[in-house]
């Protein structure tokens, strides 16, 4: 089926079998490979990119359910070189340790300050259940995400 | 994991949607936001040969003021359920519900007419629209009928709902001033349940739904029938398992699940969560 999709500023126009899945999609088919596949059940959460603007688990999303859409993945952050303050703040704050659920994190985190610019440590924890560190690393990407908003 | 091949069909109304599943029939299934059924597919506990996209119809994405009711369309996503002021004000008990469903990522994909067709018996709305006395209102080729909370759940993932037939919107009651409260007892933030109850009490009339107490959401009649005889609420809430059926699985026995839903009726009568 022919979908066209808009992935980081770019319109893209392929053709998918409808089962192809968001997150095959971009890192297959256009080689986005900084969205990783972690669960595949939407559980961990690590295949967190952007669909219209709001957070989602790309493994549980078919291709041609975003047609038409607009998707922003971790390689659509930084501009001209310069990271999005979220990227900025997690590398700060040492917000990662292997890196793997980062990606997600990170695109977690600015829909969530998306929604609510200026959360509380609960709100952020909360906001954040969605996404799963391997390393137990939540305390630095709480402060990460804490930093950011208040950097705003 | 990628699902099995399907056809996919989308469909712009909710006529063309019945019509297409009237010509697929029980090899079809209806795609709203996928978070139910988009899983079992990738797991092969479900292998539909026809997948139809109803995610796009535009009118059935709605909360309005319905007098004595709130009119909720079936497409209306988790997030939007959570966020209504027309919901806070006249049913928070299901707003607050809505907010612990999944995650934020889930609920900016999942629908409630979703959640509430796929009629898991450990979702979180299917029991709390139980709860307060819900009706939702189904399409079929024969136009529409009304189907109550407590006769739609008729076994393990399965409802009144013919094969033909779409969940087109759900009728909440206002809850009038009702005191309420939601308790979810899991060990990990975005779990299921392993025991739900969602619950509200205006004077001696009470309403109490029970999350993952049995292969269907349960109306704990017995312990609103104590309270509107007088019963103390923790006399009352010692009835919350009399209805229910409940499964021992890896997390909780049946015996430990009885104990849970008594202790948290008991909480979600006692106060108004926050």
């Amino acid at each position: 089926m022919k979908v066209t999709i808009t992935v980081n500023g770019t319109t893209h126009e392929s053709d998918v079998e409808p089962r192809t899945l968001l997150v095959q999609y971009v890192r297959e088919s256009l080689g986005l490979t900084g969205t990783n596949i972690g669960c595949d059940t939407s559980s961990c959460g690590a295949c967190s990119l952007h669909l219209n603007g709001e957070s989602v688990k790309s493994c549980t999303v078919l291709a041609v359910q975003a047609d038409g859409g607009t998707v922003t993945t971790i390689e659509g952050l930084a501009k001209d070189g310069v990271m999005h303050p979220m990227q900025q703040a997690f590398m700060e704050n040492h917000g990662l340790q292997c890196g793997y659920c980062t990606p997600g994190m990170v695109m977690a985190a600015i829909g969530l300050l998306n929604e609510n610019p200026s959360p509380t440590e609960e709100q952020v924890r909360i906001g954040l259940e969605g996404n799963l560190c391997r390393c137990t690393g939540y305390h630095n990407i709480v402060k990460s995400v804490l930093a950011c908003a208040n950097n705003k | 994991m990628i699902p099995a091949p399907f056809d996919y069909k989308r469909a712009s109304s909710a006529a063309e949607a019945i019509s297409l599943v009237s010509e697929y029939g029980e090899d079809a299934k209806f795609l709203a936001g996928g978070h139910s059924l988009l899983p079992l597919m990738k797991l092969r506990l479900a292998q539909p040969a026809v997948l139809i996209d109803i995610a796009r119809i535009q009118d059935l994405s709605y909360i309005r003021d319905a007098g004595d009711h709130i009119a909720i369309g079936a497409l209306t996503r988790h997030m939007d359920v959570e966020k209504s002021p027309i919901l806070a004000e006249h049913a928070p008990l299901l707003s607050f519900a809505a907010s612990h469903v999944g995650d934020p990522q889930v609920r900016h994909r999942g629908t409630i007419g979703g959640s509430i067709a796929h009629a898991d018996s450990a979702s979180d709305l299917p029991a709390t629209t139980l709860a307060l006395g819900a009706t939702y209102v189904v399409q079929g080729p024969n136009g529409t009928r009304e189907i109550a909370a407590a006769d739609f759940y008729i076994g393990f993932l399965e409802s009144a709902l013919a094969p033909d037939e779409m969940l087109t919107e759900i009728r909440v009651p206002k809850m009038n001033g009702a005191t309420w409260g939601f308790q979810k007892f899991n060990r990990r933030a975005q779990d299921w349940a392993i025991v739900g109850v969602a619950a509200w009490k205006r004077g001696t009339e009470s309403g109490v739904g029970l999350v993952n107490m049995g292969s269907v959401p349960v109306l704990a009649t017995s312990v609103a029938k104590a309270i509107a005889g007088g019963a103390s609420i923790s006399d009352a809430a010692k009835l919350a398992g009399a209805e229910a059926e409940p499964q021992s699985d890896l997390n909780a026995s049946a015996q430990y699940r009885v104990h849970l839903a008594e202790v948290l009726v008991r909480r979600a009568l006692e106060s108004t969560s926050k």
